[in-house]
């Protein structure tokens, strides 16, 4: 896919996770806008999925550990046409399909229920690791916050990916330094994250997050890494292109106002949906 | 006395007769499958066994995902560290999204015996019950588990099936045993009083009811082998017929059996009830017979309850 096409898929879910959030008045906007380079380049180059049929049992797996970061994955499956663009309107609104949280049971392509940190990489180890029997050609992409690190299972999970040598999985850091009550350095550090998985037995690479071509470069490595398991390290900007967002721990669950919709939008570079 | 047997025995045995018929079948154990007896599934079929070591929450995570690519993961550590150390993974990533997952817990209840109060889970039902989509069974003996295992394997959903780990009298190797989810068998006609209990406490309803017999009293015993779905239509006709109920089970009294019927009863048919099991109280160091009578956990007990409530 050339740049360009994902440089517009990138903004259009930026605009949407801005507009979702808006709409529903409450969200987590910082971690969803540091994770859209990973989601675009994913969802719209590298993913071997189906939204006709999204139970396809040879597709790939997506699970988001972080999820939290729900509208980007709601932003991306709606633009890929799993569902209709309308019900981003829906996002956190009773009787809606599209929960605070992914959930997997009733939104066509979430294919983990997640939102409770560390679960979803457990079990994005576990996905790899019937994948690897069940479907070979499979595999599984998950993504994690930095703060996520925190959560004890993490590590448990990344103990097992090693032993089992799952080469099937790659996983993502959104490493963007900022959690709910300040930076991780502030709260709990968790550096140095790429010596602690090499230790952990993983093939670790260091990424812009926010750069398609290193992102595409990374996944290419990661494929043909076939002794386990790969972390791409993705160096992002929470709440990235906008400015008043960007790098604020502030911004981790707030919805914007307005005017703070109506001035995202400006900067990202479309209109808004009114 | 009749033959003995653990029901994590049965569980172990099961394992290997459905590893053998489908292939679907994986086992995952963290660091105790000797006790748990999935090592010999484990030596049979290697390349469907995962040892994840001492890492409970992990367990459950990697059941979750590896269900979602149609597998059948029986879990198994013991009950304590199953519901209590891994409870929300099991609350969120396995009963929320209702995943196949079946969920064996080995060492339940205070016939733990000599390892202790940190290792009696005396509270595992009631954490396992409150969760939506959750089929919670503890069968009473040996074959029996048997029977669970193989019928959990059948049924699409989350299961929690809690085992022992001392042997426990044979009860149900009659040819006309019959085993269904969610259907309570009533081991004993009576029209005095009912008991209704679960596990290893079922043998000791038996007794109970003997005894009641040579004081005229003929009692009702019902084996409720599914706490979750709860045999409502069994457990209201026998309440009714009766008009008192005795609920025994090797766990707290709050949130297990007890509290399952009493549930039930206090809607659809109030009678008398009594419920035996742990008080609220943590176990302790000793011989699981030995506890069982430290505890009240007997069919002396549940004979003294039936003789007070009836005396009411």
């Amino acid at each position: 896919m050339t740049e360009s096409v994902l440089v517009g898929k990138a903004k259009t879910l930026r605009k949407d996770i801005i507009e979702m959030l808006y709409n529903a008045g409450s969200g987590h906007p910082g971690g969803s806008l540091s994770a859209v380079e990973i989601m675009t380049v994913l969802y719209f180059q590298e993913m071997q999925i189906d939204e006709k049929n999204p139970v396809w049992k040879e597709r790939d797996r997506f699970v988001l550990s972080k999820g939290h970061a729900a509208p980007v994955l709601y932003g991306a499956l709606a633009e890929k046409g799993f569902f209709p663009k309308e019900e981003l309107a829906n996002l956190r609104k009773i009787g809606h399909f599209l929960q605070g949280h992914p959930e997997m049971k009733n939104v066509p392509g979430v294919d983990m229920s997640t939102g409770s940190l560390g679960q979803g990489f457990s079990a994005a180890v576990g996905m790899a690791l019937g994948l690897a029997s069940e479907s070979p050609e499979s595999r599984v992409y998950t993504l994690l916050g930095d703060g996520e690190l925190q959560e004890g299972i993490v590590w448990e999970a990344a103990m097992a990916a090693n032993h089992y040598k799952l080469w099937n999985l790659t996983a993502f850091l959104d490493y963007n330094g900022l959690q709910i009550d300040g930076s991780n350095d502030e709260v709990m550090t968790v550096d140095p994250v790429t010596d602690k998985f090499r230790a952990f037995g993983w093939n670790v690479l260091s990424v812009d997050g926010h750069s398609f071509d290193e992102l595409s470069e990374a996944i290419l490595k990661a494929k043909a890494y076939k002794a386990g398991p790969t972390m791409i390290v993705a160096k992002t900007v929470k709440g990235k292109g906008v400015s008043f967002m960007e790098d604020e721990a502030g911004w981790h669950g707030k919805a914007p106002s307005k005017d703070e919709r109506d001035q995202a939008i400006r900067e990202i570079g479309g209109t808004t949906n009114e | 006395m009749s033959k003995m047997m653990a029901t994590r025995d049965g569980y172990g045995k099961a394992l290997l007769e459905l590893g053998e018929k489908n292939e679907q079948v994986v086992v995952l154990d963290a660091d105790l499958s000797k006790s748990t007896k999935t090592a010999e599934f484990g030596k049979t079929y290697p390349d469907r066994f995962f040892n994840v070591g001492i890492a409970e929450q992990n367990l459950m995570g990697l059941a979750a995902g590896l269900s979602t690519t149609g597998k059948i993961p029986f879990a198994s550590t013991f009950a304590m560290f199953a519901t209590g150390r891994a409870f929300e993974i099991i609350r969120n990533s396995i009963g929320y999204p209702n995943l196949n997952v079946k969920i064996c817990a080995t060492h339940a209840g205070i016939t733990v015996g000599e390892d202790g109060a940190s290792h009696q889970a005396l509270e595992d039902i009631a954490c396992m019950r409150v969760i939506p989509n959750m089929t919670v069974i503890v069968p009473s003996d040996g074959p029996e588990a048997i029977e669970a295992v193989k019928a959990a394997a059948e049924y699409y959903g989350p299961i929690y099936l809690r085992l022992g780990r001392s042997g426990v009298p044979t009860i149900n190797d009659g040819p006309d045993y019959q085993f269904e989810i969610g259907k309570g068998v009533t081991l004993r006609e009576g029209k005095d009083i009912t008991i209704i209990a679960t596990g290893i406490m079922v043998s000791e309803a038996l007794i109970a009811a003997e005894r009641l017999k040579e004081k005229g009293i003929e009692a009702r015993v019902i084996n409720i082998h599914t706490i979750k779905p709860l045999d409502d239509e069994l457990i209201v006709k026998a309440a009714k017929e009766t008009g008192a109920v005795i609920t025994a089970e090797e766990h707290n009294i709050i949130g297990g059996l007890g509290s399952a019927v009493a549930e039930v009863l206090s809607e659809k048919a109030p009678v008398p009830m009594k419920r035996i099991g742990v008080k609220d109280t943590f176990g302790e160091s000793g011989k699981p017979k030995e506890l069982m009578e430290k505890y009240g956990l007997t069919g002396d007990e549940i004979f003294k309850a039936s003789i007070e409530i009836l005396a009411r």
